[in-house]
This record gives structure tokens, sequence and C-alpha cells, in this order.
């Protein structure tokens, strides 16, 4: 993602692969910006048309309590996705790294 | 009577804090270096470290503020768990991994790893103290509030109290003694918070017809600051009365008497359709010294205590009218939320507890999870506190443990203790931000003292007692402000001065040292300003009107985090073309 990625530190104190940082930054960035609009969505809601939070469209719980719970819920499953992502990359590259003396 | 001094939960207080300073002595003995003192060595397993997460940031203004704001207020004060949580995000996506690769003791690392700037270390440091202060107040407010009802004594003693105990855990053995207390306070924190959700849902809705119940109440402060209730003086003794505990379902769905147990989905719909009573607040004041505040009790709907904006004396009640300033106040706050928690140094220098990048972002993945949870429960908490019969009308601040009240004497001990060492684990991580940011960012790096690793140790504590004092002093100053009102300042400064330098550091490449430092400076001044001069601190401060406030809504982050970014893009902008001209004419 151009003008995204992190600068690579100069003075790398960590065992972890600068790309696989850049990876996981690529993939922080993506899911932050899919967060950020979900709360930026409910909090603009709250702001400017509150009255669409009084709706009750599932199981006689309000759109207040229901997209609240939900953005708790929703940042707890992005993490978990995250460290997913991270952990496919960090074995992705693993096995990069094991496959190149065959090549 | 709401209050009275119970000895289990003096016995529990007691047992929580021997086991507390019992690690941190122990943990004392086994720490000599400064990154031992300062960091815990990196050596913090990653789940320790993120359950520590939530205990550093589970502070008074979540346990005590938000249950008490949900309480009074209903939605409004989920609002904050809300924001809170959210928070979180922006730390384990943008700010954990990178800041974990770039530092080694404070915030001030990353931001001059690349730089070596003095201008940095000062600017940074000054700002971890300042925001690192703004948060202890509220955490010290919360132990004053907490001691009245557990020992009976007045609200300097319970901040005293923390105090003098918070320094001991600091001075024994930093981060280390730190890390396992919240550690211990996270966890005992999350379970017994859902041992009373689960006793809530338990015991379901049900209706009090007494007419006792609704009755009004009235608090007279006469010239010599005694106190009259209902028009008898303050007390338990003959002739003296005392206040009623409120807070109750007055019509159920169906016209039920009680629900009995109910699932967590139905006891919110349930609520939804019942009437609840909550109570409102009028004060005359006669001359300078005596005031009389009469509360009264105003029936509700459960749909508008599950609302945002409804209640009008919440924070966020312009939300439904039509004026753009309380809307722009909200918005406000709910940024200074989300890019707060990533800016508060206690929590940054968490991450240099671990040892890598992956422990710094699995240990905030378990801190999400633990977090997360825990304000989802806030909601059932708040709720369940509303309608206990046990609230105290002139506190929100004591909803919580006065819930607990509300089941038994012991679960009330038991919450009232660990609501102690809720605030005992976050006014911990606070000094040791403080401390490292005086040893390692002004001693050390501004002003160039070589100092040995047992001298820096013994700095640091030094600096820790002075913080713990002046956490002392302010938490006795600051006694009647709301808990969480007070944190939403400290994230509001916290971002605006430690975000845009963070955040522009890691993904823009013309960031320049000049750029930060003007950043920081800029951020952090502004945000104070706009605080001082805002309606809200004319009210709660100054005494003063809060319609002759200068700045026209009182949260600043919507104006004062862009500013942060803007100025740091400009003088960094401003500051290469001058060092490319330099080195031009250098080179002619």
């Amino acid at each position: 993602m151009a003008g995204l990625d992190p600068i690579s530190s100069p003075t790398p104190v960590d065992n972890e692969m600068e790309k696989i940082s850049a990876r996981n930054a690529r993939y922080g960035m993506v899911l932050f910006l899919v967060y950020l609009a979900v709360y930026g969505v409910y909090v603009v809601l709250n702001a400017f048309k509150p009255t669409v939070m009084d709706a009750l469209p599932l199981l006689g719980v309000n759109l207040a309590v229901l997209f609240g719970l939900g953005l708790i819920v929703l940042a707890l499953v992005l993490a978990l996705v995250y460290a997913w992502l991270c952990r496919s990359a960090r074995n992705g590259s693993n096995e990069a790294i094991s496959q190149e003396p065959s090549r | 009577m709401i209050y009275n001094a119970s000895p289990i939960a003096v016995g529990i207080f007691v047992l929580f804090v021997a086991i507390t300073l019992g690690l941190s002595f122990y943990f004392g003995r086994r720490t000599k270096s400064a990154a031992g003192y300062f960091a815990a060595g990196g050596e913090i397993p990653w789940f320790v470290n993120g359950v520590a997460f939530a205990g550093d940031y589970l502070s008074a203004a979540s346990f005590l503020g938000i249950c008490g704001m949900i309480a009074f207020y209903g939605y409004d004060g989920f609002l904050y768990s809300i924001g809170y949580l959210a928070g979180w995000v922006v730390a384990l996506f943008v700010i954990a991994e990178p800041l974990k690769r770039l530092g080694r003791f404070t915030f001030a690392d990353a931001l001059d790893s690349r730089f070596n700037s003095r201008g940095i270390k000062l600017s940074a440091a000054v700002s971890t103290l300042v925001v690192s202060i703004f948060y202890l107040i509220p955490q010290m407010v919360g132990a004053g509030a907490l001691i009245k009802p557990l020992l009976g004594f007045p609200h300097y003693a319970g901040v005293l109290m923390v105090g003098v105990v918070v320094v001991l855990i600091v001075v024994t053995a930093g981060m280390v003694s730190t890390t396992y207390v919240q550690f211990m306070k996270g966890s005992l924190l999350v379970i017994f918070t859902f041992v009373l959700v689960l006793m809530i849902l338990q015991r379901g809705l049900r209706v009090d017809d007494n007419p006792q119940a609704s009755a009004v109440q009235t608090v007279t402060t006469i010239d010599d600051g005694k106190k009259l209730i209902n028009g008898l003086p303050q007390g338990t003794g003959k002739g003296q009365t005392d206040l009623r505990p409120v807070g109750h379902v007055s019509k159920l769905p169906g016209d039920l008497k009680e629900t009995g147990p109910l699932g967590p989905i139905e006891f919110l719909s349930v609520l939804q359709e019942s009437e609840v009573i909550l109570w409102r607040s009028e004060t005359e004041r006669k001359g300078d010294k005596q005031s009389t505040t009469t509360y009264y009790p105003v029936p509700t709907s459960g749909a508008d205590v599950l609302q945002p904006g409804t209640h009008p004396k919440s924070k966020f009640a312009g939300l439904r009218g039509d004026r753009l300033l309380p809307k722009i106040n909200f918005l406000s706050l709910m940024l200074a939320l989300f890019c707060g928690t990533a800016s508060l140094p206690h929590i940054l220098i968490r991450y240099y507890t671990v040892k890598d990048q992956a422990s710094a972002r699995k240990s905030t993945i378990v801190g999400i999870g633990c977090i997360g949870f825990f304000y989802v429960l806030t909601l059932y908490l708040g709720l369940g506190a509303m309608i206990s019969g046990q609230l105290d009308v002139t506190n929100s601040n004591m909803a919580a443990p006065l819930l607990a009240k509300s089941f038994n004497e012991w679960l009330f001990a038991i919450i009232s203790a660990i609501a102690f060492t809720t605030v005992l684990g976050t006014v911990s991580g606070l000094i040791v931000a403080a401390t490292g940011a005086v040893v390692h960012d002004l001693i050390s790096g501004f002003f160039g003292v070589k100092l040995t690793d047992h001298e820096k140790v013994r700095i640091g504590k030094m600096a820790a007692v002075t913080v713990g004092v002046i956490a002392i002093v302010l938490g006795i100053l600051f006694e009647k402000m709301n808990v969480n009102f007070l944190v939403g300042w400290a994230f509001s400064v916290a971002a605006s001065a430690n975000l845009p330098s963070l955040v522009m550091l890691l993904f823009w490449k013309q960031t320049t040292k000049q750029g930060i430092t003007a950043a920081i400076v800029v951020g952090m001044v502004s945000s104070l300003a706009w605080i001082l001069l805002s309606g809200d601190t004319y009210l709660a401060v100054y005494d003063l009107p809060a319609d002759q406030a200068i700045v026209p809504f009182s949260q600043p982050g919507i104006v004062t985090i862009p500013l942060g970014f803007i100025v740091l893009i400009v003088v960094s902008l401003f500051s290469r073309r001058t060092g490319t001209a330099d080195a031009i004419a250098r080179a002619g």
C-alpha cells in the first residue's frame, strides 16, 4: 500500500525479519481501515442520526446496543484474523527460506 | 444507611495489599539493572503481559467511572466503553510491532530512534509526565471515593493509603512487580465482574413499589460544612438520618412483579420494555457557603435508558438536539478515545517488557480479549447497578461496589478490594512510565548525565516517590470530579501530543526531528489550553458558568489531533528544505 508502508528501522533489535514486519504492517493497516470505517459509521450515526439507533432490528434489542456490542466483538475478531494472517505469513516465509538451498 | 464500615472488606483489602507488597519485595531482590527496573528485562511472557495490559488499562475510570455513568445516565456511559476498546485496534494494527522494534525503555526511544535529538527527548519526556499526571488524578480520586464506605475514613486517607502502597510497589521492583500486580488485578477484575454479571442475570428484574423507594431526598450543606439530610443532621445517632439508597424498576412488561433469571439478550430486551427510576438533582444556593440539593425520581422508559443522548444531564445530552456544537464535542471525544489508547505512555512501555515483536502482537491480542470482554460486562454492570436499590444519589463512582453490596457483604468486600487493586495496578504503571521519562529521557537523554545502571535505578526510585507525592496531592484536590470524565481529558492530551509523531514517524519518510518536537509541543500545549478554557472546566474547576468559556466545546481532540499532524508536516517540510539549502550552501 503505497505511502502506508512502515519505514524500516535502521537499528533492528529483533530477530523477526524485516520483510515479515512490513507484511504484517500492511495486514494491520487494512484491518485498521476496516475497523475505522465501521467505528466511523457508528460515531457519525450517534452524532447526527441518533434516532436510527432506536430501531429494534433483532431479538428486541435496539441498534445502539447491538452496534456497540458488535464493535467490541469486531475488534476481537479482527485481532484474531490479524494473528492468523501474521502466523501464516511467518510460516510462509520460513518455508521459502528452507526451500532456498534446493533451488 | 448506604455506607457502614465492613470488617470483611478491610480484611480482604489488607490481604490484597499484603500479597501485592509480598510480590513486590520478592521481585525487588531480583531486580538490580536499569533494564530490569524500567522494562522487566524484556522477559515477561506474552500471555502475562497481555493480561497485565488489561490490569494496566482497566483503571478506576473503567470500573468505577463507566459503571457509575451507565447507572446514572444509561447508554451514554457505554459510549466510553466502546471508545476505550476501539483504541486498542490502533495499538495492535498500527503501533505495537514497530514500537517494539524501535525502542528500549520509553516511547521517546522509538520517536528518537532515527534522530538522536535532545529536543525529541525533552518534549517526549514532558509529554509523558503531563499525560501520566493527568491520568493519575482520576485514579487517586477513585481511591478516595472507595475508602469512605470501606473504612469510614475521609477521602484524603484513601488517597494517602493508595499513594504509599503504590510507591512501595514501584520502589521495590519497578516494572517486574508492577507487571505481576497488574496481572493479578486484571485477572481478578475480569473474573469477578463476570461473576457479578452472572448474579445480575440470575436475579433478573423485579419491581419495587414501596413509596419510600421513590421519595425525594435533600442534602443541605450549612455554613460550618456540616450536612443536613432531609432536614436532620447526617449520622446514625438519635435525631440523625442518612441518605437512603435508591435505584429500582418501577414497571415490567405485562405488569409482572419479577422476571426470574434472564439470559444476557433477554435481560436487555425486557429492560427495553420496562420502566426504571432514574434520579436527577437541582441545587439552590443561599449565600456563599450554604446550598440545598434536591434529589428527585424520574420514571424513565427502558427504551430511553438504552438509547444515546436521552438523559438531559448526561455529557451527550446534545446529541438529540439541533445544535451542532454538542455533536462536534461528541465526535471530538470519540476521536480522542480512539487515538488516545495507543498514545498513553504507561501502555506503550508495556511493549518493551516482552522479548520480540511477535510477543508484542500476541500480548496485545490477549489484552484486547480481556479488555473487550470486560467492556461488554460494563453494560450489564451499570444497568444492574441502576436497578440494584443500593445507589448513592450523590456519588456515581460508588455504583459498582454498591451493586455488589446488593447481593451480599462478602461480594461487596471482594469487589471493593478489587477496585482498590485496580487503582494500585494502574497507578503503579503510570509511576513507572513517569520515572522512565525522568531518568532515561530527561537526565540521561536530554541533560546527557552519564549514569551507571545502579544510579539509574536509584534515581528512578527517587522519581517514583516524587511522582507519588504529586499524585497524592492532586488526588485530594480533585475529590469532586467524576473519574471517567477526567480520564477523557488524559486521552485527549495523549492523543494530541503523541499520536501524530508516532504515526508519522512510522509512515512518512519526510518526518524530521524538528517536526516531531514541534508536533508534541503544539499538540500538548493546545490540548491543555483548550481543556483549561472549556465550559466543563469552568463549571467543575473554576465554579463559573459554562457559557462564559472561551472555547466553543469542551473536548479538544477534533481540533488538536489534526493540528499535531499539520504542524508535523509543515515543520518537517520546512526544516527539510532549510537543511537541504544549508547543505547546498556548504557544498558551494
